[in-house]
């Protein structure tokens, strides 16, 4: 397929799931600790694990640490998070660890997430007995919230998604701004550190604790990215450009750590 | 904040104590059939946990014996609950549910029908974390009434859960106090068992050792069963002791369609094939006739979906081997 303009001739070279996995890999520094769920976190950390942190240790919240992962696992507590692992413990002892402080990053995701990063995995409306559609609940996310350094959300940017006010609370970003983590008795210090989408990466405003796009992916416009957000967003002076995933990442995703293409030949949408 | 959802279960350590009491702590044999064990040990609204992670390590025997022999009212520990939810949902087997996490199928996605249970109203939930529960279960193993804990704060998780905010007396810092949970009954699916109850368990752990200390009656179906020196021979081995356990079944193949670290993968075909049938009542219901309901036991499940043939699949799909006659390399 041939493209006049070159931006999307080079755009064209990757999907966007490749790119939501080459972008949440960077972030991961060697000798820092990660608790993955299935999907693009995983995916993300065995790409950071090959190519930039090989030390990177990767922390399953069932009890699965440091597997030399053979392949995508299904669940987060399959064998293939055990695989050739250090340890295979107990969901409790991992969630001491975490309460410890020893998790540096940790990946969630959500139906919803609002200005200041809480998230909502529990339902949709707001009355708790009759939810208009019920999801699965916290299940480790809040812990991972609440206690993990430095939380990253990937996920599909929509205004129904960016929503100025969640419909349910299920996992506390900067709940209502400065100083409240603290005040509920949150851990000083840990929160909410990027959003990466199949639009931009965001982040937080130091002082406000609001959202705030800080690069936007190769081909997309500002604007795109305020129409598909329902709530006022900040924009980082000046605004970059998101690197596009290199050669090397994406021949390393694609040959090494994604080959039956589970996750990046899903849609980013 | 002051959580305001119930709490389903005793939380007073001492009406525990005694209970804990009466379990008869001989090496005993205590084998019996799937059958008798929920028949005995599991009554109508008795509170429920499941041991494993939701698809791995499920005692799936069991959740469809509870299912065929109709148990009703039960409250549940959704801790993380997938395809054990699927199957007692499907019963309509429990009312209430300490919801941690619910109704999904982790990366498989959501069954419908199953979701359709909760949001009927027929299902009174209070909200938890996996973290949550698991110190519910510790702060029970300990014989405590509570446990504190820094998630949860802050959130409508919190709101809707039955925990208090308490202050540390030491450093002034706010906490959750979580209440112990101590299950009526826990169900556990293991690699190896004597006959006494002691357990070897292989893999991740989830929090099952706390959860058969936290539990009045623990049943266990167990992959194999082994004799007694081969804890005596290798004590690291016990996982679970005899004493905590009231009853034994051997159910090999016993967590499929779930997966068995280090004997066989989950069949995500079959659980694709029960995800899919929830699309609609029409299918859900001819689903479950064919599957669950219309079959006389877990012998004739595991027949019904392939049988040896689709086990010796299962097993080479976790050993990552490639299946015979497909060649080697």
């Amino acid at each position: 397929m041939a493209y006049d303009d070159p931006l999307k001739a080079r755009k064209a070279k990757y999907n966007g799931m490749e790119l939501l996995v080459c972008v949440a890999s960077r972030y991961l520094e060697d000798g820092a600790s990660v608790s993955v769920g299935t999907g693009v976190p995983v995916a993300a950390a065995m790409l950071a694990q090959k190519l930039y942190a090989p030390n990177l240790l990767v922390i399953f919240e069932a009890g699965g640490i440091a597997p030399l992962l053979p392949t995508m696992p299904i669940s987060v507590g399959d064998s293939r998070t055990t695989h050739r692992a250090i340890q295979a413990t107990s969901m409790t002892e991992v969630m001491d660890t975490l309460s410890r402080g020893l998790v540096d990053y940790c990946f969630l995701g959500g139906a919803q997430i609002d200005l200041y990063g809480n998230l909502n995995s529990t339902q949709v409306g707001t009355d708790y007995r009759k939810p208009k559609v019920r999801f699965p609940g916290s299940g480790g996310a809040n812990d991972f919230g609440s206690l993990a350094w430095r939380t990253m959300v990937v996920t599909p940017q929509s205004a129904r998604r960016f929503v100025p006010k969640v419909d349910f609370l299920t996992t506390p970003g900067y709940l209502d701004g400065p100083g409240s983590r603290e005040r509920a008795g949150l851990p000083p210090g840990a929160g909410p550190y990027k959003v990466i989408t199949n639009l931009a990466v965001l982040g937080y405003h130091p002082e406000s604790k609001r959202m705030m796009v800080e690069s936007i992916h190769p081909g997309v416009t500002l604007e795109e990215v305020r129409v598909n957000t329902g709530f006022e967003l900040l924009v980082k002076d000046p605004l970059g450009t998101t690197d596009p995933p290199s050669e090397d990442e994406l021949r390393v995703l694609r040959e090494e750590v994604d080959p039956l293409k589970l996750v990046i030949g899903r849609e980013a949408k | 904040m002051e959580g305001q959802g119930r709490i389903f279960t005793e939380v007073d350590p001492d009406l525990l104590r005694g209970c804990f009491r009466s379990k008869s702590k001989k090496l005993t044999n205590k084998v019996t059939s799937v059958k008798e064990a929920v028949q005995i040990h599991l009554h109508d609204g008795d509170y429920l946990a499941v041991g494993g992670f939701g698809g791995v390590r499920i005692p799936t025997a069991l959740l469809h014996e509870i299912v065929r022999q109709g148990r009703k009212g039960l409250g549940f520990a959704g801790h993380p609950a997938t395809h054990d939810c699927e199957i007692l949902a499907a019963g309509k087997c429990f009312d209430r549910c300490d919801a941690a996490y619910i109704i999904g199928l982790e990366a498989r996605g959501i069954p419908k029908m199953t979701r359709k249970y909760f949001e009927s109203g027929a299902v009174e939930c209070t909200e938890w974390t996996n973290a949550a529960l698991s110190w519910r279960l510790r702060a029970a193993a300990m014989g405590v009434s509570f446990i504190p804990a820094r998630s949860m704060l802050g959130t409508d998780t919190e709101l809707h859960s039955a925990a208090k905010e308490i202050i540390c007396p030491f450093t002034g810092k706010k906490y959750l106090a979580l209440p112990a949970l101590f299950p009526d009954v826990a169900i556990i699916h293991v690699h190896e068992a004597d006959i006494n109850g002691n357990c070897h368990i292989r893999g991740i752990l989830v929090s099952d050792q706390d959860l058969a200390r936290a539990s009045k009656r623990v049943i266990i179906s167990a992959e194999r069963l082994v004799p007694i020196d081969f804890f005596r021979d290798d004590q690291e081995k016990t996982t679970i002791p005899y004493y905590l356990v009231d009853a034994v079944v051997e159910v090999p193949f016993g967590s499929y369609p779930g997966n068995m670290p280090y004997e066989y993968y989950s069949d995500e075909e079959h659980l694709q094939e029960w995800l899919t049938a929830e699309e609609s009542p029409e299918t859900y219901q001819a689903f479950l006739d064919k599957y669950l309901f219309g079959i006389r036991d877990f012998d004739a499940y595991l027949e019904l979906c392939g049988g040896t043939h689709r086990m010796s699949q299962l097993r080479d799909l976790e050993y990552l081997r490639k299946p015979e006659g497909e060649g080697a390399d």
